[in-house]
């Protein structure tokens, strides 16, 4: 799994509630079982006008933003469909955290395996991130530490936010989560023991 | 964390306690996953990565394989029929793995395939009490047996092919309450889109939702099953209702249902799950019933939802600045003014189908609507049953019959055309339909779609516009 500690780069605001996933990569363009060719696709029906060229009004069409490594969105960010290619395409366009007050779950948890920080922090601190940015026409960078929990500021403004501990390690130290849960097999193996008493029918279905 | 007294605990607390098979840190768990349901959309992803890393399945009689989201639903398809450019190869991907690994599989012509979330009642895959994930975040449809059920990742779903098990972190619990009893030709999907609308598309974010009251104790299993499937829609990954009488009377007999004594002691384990009188939730919610309407979706989000009489709001009316801009986005998509009333607006396609909507119960709903009567003339009209089991049970029922004499087609099962992946038949459409999701570009390229439930959906389909299905009662 790949890690990530900290990303310093242009931020783009994205301030619309409810961006499911739907959005972040349309259904067509989830065929395939390769782990990337997905980043072309991000905000497929945003980014593109219908002879395929890109519309210049969508803000990823636009410098700086086309080097965006954050996203800073509004609440419930990633809503929506389960489909892990929303966080491939995202990283591979480039983003590195999204800063938002709310995420949809399934996508929260797709991040973190995807080397992408999704950072919750409250509306008023995304919104004063988002003013000092556009204030610079984009160009001021932000920065999201993953290890030190906080975000700053293109004006020095340092936010601290909160994040599962489990999942912030495995990301920071990019581990292999399979192989760190099949080390721990002897313990599992213990519980299923004892489950497999109380609910033998869970383990063999016929 | 959910603040237990005196030793009382929810259904939520009780299922997830019995499936910790590790403790980590700060709130996570390892938990034993029961059943791991793959289609191939995302489950061919899964288990290739699995493959690429040089894995093997732990334990391959807890994984079910079923063809349902890319194989076409034209009549006649054949083994890899997909309007998908890539459905074919994925399709092949998942079968072929399946046998490989020795799954349980459901290909496209078992006469036990279907949507995931319909056919895993049907067959028992889902029951109470058990944790059960899939890469489809509808999963928490079947929460409406009792199970555990949430949508997932291909990497998390990746991780149970290994292991059995998945980290997750633990949810707040949620109780809502649907009081009062249901008026007549106002259903299970009238239930849940106007819950969305009261409390809006983000207030499940970190919940597991119990659904709880009158109301949801007199629906069939069915009925429970539309309604935990949007729990998504406010973006609860967890939904469901706690097992009872209905519930074990659905399950008992059913494929991979334990029999015998072994049926005995689970249906005594499951009686115990039900959350204790005097348990303690985080959020409750109650919602009365008993003067529910029809409700349809106006914008781009279900929260965008009235009652069917209603008209399309003025922006200015959204709670907040947020959801005015995404009132005002959601009118220039739709192509809507405000203050046009939803009775009345002309609708270009109908849709019936996918794992909100499809089941026997649905289909029946929206036949006596139409029975006798014909579709507007100049609108495409599609059914598409939620399973093979249900078609075939339609079809002896006469219920094909009456769709297709109105100047519905009639199709095999899969997941259609509740999202756009590749056929554009919807596009540039409105459409009203039994689905899940009004997105943006979700049934094609700028598709304005309606949600309403099978009744309100037929009725729309006599009228060519939206209309009461209470008129045809």
């Amino acid at each position: 799994m790949e890690s990530l500690v900290r990303v310093t780069g242009i931020a783009a605001p994205m301030m619309r509630i409810n961006i499911d996933t739907d959005q972040i990569i349309p259904a067509l363009y989830l065929g395939g079982t390769d782990a990337k060719g997905y980043g072309k696709h991000l905000f497929a029906g945003w980014r593109f006008l219908p002879d395929g060229s890109p519309d210049p009004a969508f803000i990823l069409n636009r410098e700086p933003y086309t080097r965006a490594r954050v996203l800073l969105a509004e609440r419930n960010f990633g809503c929506g469909s389960s489909r892990e290619r929303a966080p491939k395409a995202l990283r591979e366009f480039g983003i590195r955290a999204v800063i938002a007050p709310s995420f949809g779950g399934i996508f929260f948890n797709n991040c973190y395996r995807n080397g992408i920080a999704p950072v919750e922090l409250p509306i008023d601190a995304v919104r004063a991130i988002v003013a000092e940015v556009e204030a610079a026409q984009g160009q001021a960078e932000v920065s999201v530490d993953l290890e030190a929990k906080t975000v700053v500021s293109p004006g020095g403004a340092r936010y601290a936010f909160d994040a599962p501990e489990t999942l912030r390690q495995m990301l920071l130290q990019g581990v292999d989560e399979i192989a760190l849960t099949l080390g721990r097999m002897p313990e599992i193996d213990s519980y299923r023991a004892r489950d497999r008493q109380r609910r033998p029918w869970a383990y063999s279905p016929d | 964390m959910t603040a237990q007294v005196a030793g009382t605990r929810t259904f939520f607390d009780k299922v997830w306690d019995d499936h910790v098979a590790l403790r980590l840190q700060h709130g996570a768990d390892l938990l034993q996953i029961d059943r791991l349901v793959l289609h191939e959309l995302s489950g061919s992803q899964a288990v290739r990565a699995l493959a690429d890393a040089g894995r093997e399945p732990m334990s391959r009689g807890q994984v079910f394989t079923i063809i349902e989201h890319l194989i076409s639903t034209r009549p006649g398809r054949g083994p890899n029929d997909s309007v998908s450019a890539s459905g074919p190869s994925m399709i092949g991907t998942t079968r072929d793995a399946s046998r490989r690994y020795g799954f349980h599989f459901i290909d496209y012509d078992d006469p036990r395939q279907g949507i995931a979330h319909v056919v895993a009642p049907e067959l028992a895959i889902a029951f109470p009490g058990a944790t059960l994930v899939c890469c489809d975040s509808h999963t928490s449809t079947v929460g409406g047996v009792g199970a555990l059920a949430f949508g997932i990742g291909a990497s998390e779903a990746e991780h149970v092919l290994a292991t059995q098990t998945l980290m997750q972190s633990r949810p707040r619990t949620m109780r809502v309450d649907f009081d009062g009893t249901l008026p007549a030709g106002v259903y299970a999907k009238d239930m849940i889109l106007s819950l969305i609308g009261a409390i809006g598309a983000n207030a499940g974010i970190g919940y597991a939702v119990e659904y709880a009251g009158t109301a949801v104790r007199a629906l069939s299993v069915e009925g429970r099953l539309t309604l935990c499937n949007m729990s998504i829609e406010f973006s609860a990954k967890y939904g469901f209702v706690p097992p009872d009488d209905t519930t074990l009377e659905f399950l008992v007999g059913r494929q991979f249902a334990p029999k015998g004594a072994a049926w005995d002691a689970a249906a005594a384990y499951w009686r115990t799950l039900p959350s204790d009188a005097g348990a303690v939730f985080d959020r409750k919610v109650a919602l009365d019933c008993s003067a529910l309407e029809p409700q349809v979706t106006w914008g781009i989000s279900p929260q965008q939802v009235g009652a069917i009489g209603a008209r399309v709001p003025e922006p200015q009316e959204a709670g907040d600045a947020e959801s005015r801009l995404l009132a005002e986005r959601a009118l220039e998509y739709m192509r809507l003014a405000p203050g046009t009333p939803l009775l009345g607006l002309p609708v270009d396609a109908v849709y019936v189908g996918s794992c909100t909507n499809a089941r026997l119960s649905d289909l029946r709903a929206a036949a006596a609507v139409l029975k006798g009567r014909k579709v507007k003339p100049g609108l495409q009209a599609i059914c598409v049953p939620g399973s093979t089991p249900v078609k075939c049970a339609a079809e002896a029922e006469g219920i094909d019959r009456i769709f297709r004499e109105a100047g519905f087609e009639w199709h095999e099962s899969a997941c259609g055309l509740c999202g756009n992946i590749g056929d554009n038949r919807f596009a540039d459409l409105r459409v009203i339909s039994t689905t899940n999701r009004n997105f943006e570009g979700r049934q094609g390229p700028k598709t304005r779609t309606h949600l309403a439930s099978p009744a309100t959906v037929a009725a729309s389909a006599i009228e060519g516009c939206i209309a009461d299905p209470r008129r045809y009662l």
